[in-house]
């Protein structure tokens, strides 16, 4: 298994008491478990402040866990000792959401993408050189490219230049962050064409996140419908797209279509998360267990998932 | 339908003040909108569409921006002409504007019910006991749950989609014929964004408001709209009733943009991507706008510009070589 992540919490301090001690914590990942096949696109969609974010940091290590375990190629990312975690790290890149504050401005491109060479002593220093050219090629733009800076390019290109630099790596899986969210549609289609190339060609792993379950559905494979900080629903793509059995997740698709959604409220304070379904203060099918008692993940077939009391009723 | 706005051949420069360069943000757009419609204008970063909705309320940013040709009628009057007793009598009672961004663009340090009972006030002569109870009604017709509590509250108090019905409250106060919504819920979530159109379209429905609604995202358009307006470096290229675009889409940019929306039915297929990028406003381009990034282009394109022409049902393109659909 490429990467497994087994009953991950991660809580942040948000209020502290007269001797520093946390008395309030936000829960942004909440008992989350999912597993990602070796070339396996995984998509993770949520609204702002669902914990899709946190979760991507905590799987490439960019984030300490509260709870919970990560296996990276089956091997626990806490007991790593430093030089395997670097050496394992390599295999495990990001991409950042902001193609225009994710690349430092003062470097060349040439510079960005040797850099990673360097850290992990990738290839003889001679050989460097080529193989950036080829990366660039590959992500579409061209060696000419390597004497510019950030600020030369557009949003869509400097995208491409943060893919590259997350591929210099040799990755094995990358963790996109919101990669397409901020181009035009024009541009991210392309973008998009790029990232599923690379998947056929090179079978590298994705765990796609996006608030557009229709960019999700476009790209991914296994889809992970996430709100407050829980998953509450998980499947193929085909399973949750089509015939999606919980109410979240039915709105959202609604929604992204540019349809009208019936929906009360907006979403709950993560802070004082409900003790009940997350869901059930916005949810038109709400009774009152739902208020009270959490629901975990059922099995409605094979490893499709739904977090709901009433899912097979509606 | 009586006319409500028509904008003729409207002109905005752009000034570089470094090197005296001027870039033109809006090459000549034509738009009108009857009472009680809705319009939206729709295009990607860049394109005027923003520019369009502050030429509108004569808040460009002069200088660098400067109104360079064109003439804008409100009502059958030439708003280039209004005093400026004349604007302020206009702004916020007779058109109301909602913005992108809810959070910034209330003032942190008043309560929002200070704000909205500035624009009645302003507008209105009423009682102060009448501006609050007008201010209370207001709050709930937007759908925010208990008023009495949110009249008091500081927008840092309130999330963004809260935000926005504050803003879209203060937009429709003084009961305006026109409501310009530029992206309301672009900074919104999905599930969120759903609602606030549907509130703006149950309300603008109820008072019989006109809309221009401004949006880079053609899927919120669909159900959405009367007429649908697409803009491509500041001119229209295309415009019609949403079936006109949907479905049957002239101009090869619109194409393009429906066709690079990722979608769940295209799966395992490659996206058609527009190549290149949007043109900035001080690019030489083409005699057609678009003709540097359009698949089907032919060497007249380049050097004659295509007129908009208009059909007998209304669907307008600006291309030699439409498709027929």
């Amino acid at each position: 298994m490429l990467l497994s992540v087994r009953k991950i919490i991660k809580e942040f301090p948000i209020q502290r008491g007269l001797l520093g001690t946390p008395t309030a914590f936000l829960k942004a990942v909440n008992d989350i478990s999912f597993e990602v096949e070796t070339g396996e696109v995984v998509g993770v969609v949520g609204e702002s402040g669902c914990g899709k974010s946190t979760l991507g940091k905590c799987i490439v290590g960019l984030q300490d866990l509260t709870e919970g375990q990560i296996f990276w190629n089956d091997q626990e990312l806490k007991l790593l000792q430093k030089e395997q975690k670097r050496a394992l790290r390599r295999e495990f890149q990001m991409v950042f959401q902001n193609p225009f504050s994710s690349l430092n401005p003062r470097q060349k491109i040439k510079d960005l993408l040797l850099e990673p060479l360097e850290v992990h002593q990738l290839l003889a220093v001679s050989e460097r050189l080529a193989f950036v050219k080829e990366l660039l090629t590959q992500v579409g733009l061209t060696a000419a490219d390597l004497e510019k800076y950030p600020h030369e390019f557009s949003g869509g290109q400097r995208q491409r230049i943060g893919i590259a630099r997350a591929l210099a790596c040799q990755p094995q899986m990358l963790v996109l962050d919101e990669p397409v969210s901020s181009l035009d549609v024009s541009v991210q289609a392309s973008i998009l064409n790029l990232l599923a190339k690379l998947n056929r060609d090179k079978k590298i792993g994705y765990l796609f996140i996006s608030h557009d379950l229709q960019v999700v559905g476009y790209i991914s494979h296994r889809v992970l419908v996430m709100y407050l900080g829980r998953v509450v629903e998980e499947g193929t793509v085909e399973q949750v797209l089509q015939k999606p059995k919980h109410p979240y997740t039915q709105v959202l698709l609604k929604a992204s279509m540019g349809f009208s959604v019936a929906l009360k409220g907006e979403p709950s304070n993560p802070v004082n998360a409900p003790k009940g379904c997350p869901f059930a203060a916005r949810c038109l099918h709400v009774e009152d267990r739902c208020l009270t008692e959490k629901q975990e993940l059922q099995e409605v077939e094979n490893r499709w998932r739904v977090a709901c009391w009433k899912w097979h009723k509606i | 339908m009586p006319e409500l706005l028509s904008i003729k051949n409207l002109e905005v420069s752009l000034k570089n003040p470094t090197n005296d360069k001027r870039g033109k943000v809006l090459r000549g757009i034509s738009l009108s909108l009857g009472e009680g419609q809705r319009v939206a204008l729709v295009g990607e970063s860049g394109c005027g569409k923003s520019m369009t909705a502050l030429s509108i309320l004569n808040l460009l940013p002069q200088p660098p921006m400067e109104v360079t040709g064109g003439t804008i009628h409100f009502k059958d009057k030439d708003i280039h002409r209004f005093t400026r007793e004349e604007w302020e009598a206009i702004r916020g009672k007779d058109i109301g504007i909602v913005f992108q961004d809810p959070i910034t663009s209330l003032n942190p340090v008043f309560t929002v019910g200070v704000q909205i009972e500035e624009t009645l006030r302003k507008h209105l002569n009423s009682s102060e006991t009448e501006v609050r109870q007008k201010t209370l009604n207001l709050l709930a017709e937007v759908g925010l749950p208990d008023p009495k509590r949110v009249i008091g509250q500081y927008p840092h108090q309130l999330s963004g989609g809260m935000c926005q019905r504050v803003m879209i409250a203060m937009a429709i106060a003084c009961g305006p014929t026109l409501l310009i919504a530029d992206e309301p819920t672009t900074a919104l979530d999905v599930t969120v964004q759903a609602q606030i159109l549907e509130l703006v379209f149950k309300l603008t429905q109820q008072n019989k408001m006109a809309v221009l609604l401004i949006t880079h995202d053609l899927r919120i358009v669909k159900g959405h709209a009367d007429r649908v307006v697409i803009l491509y470096a500041g001119e229209v290229m295309e415009e019609g009733t949403p079936e006109d675009i949907f479905v049957h889409a002239q101009h090869p940019y619109t194409e393009g943009l429906l066709a690079s929306m990722p979608q769940f039915e295209q799966k395992g297929k490659e996206l058609v991507s527009i190549g290149g990028v949007v043109p900035s406003p001080f690019e030489d381009l083409p005699a057609c706008v678009f003709a540097n990034r359009c698949p089907k282009v032919k060497d007249k394109c380049r050097t004659e510009k295509p007129e908009f022409v208009l059909n007998k049902t209304g669907h307008g393109v600006r291309c030699f070589y439409p498709s027929e659909k």
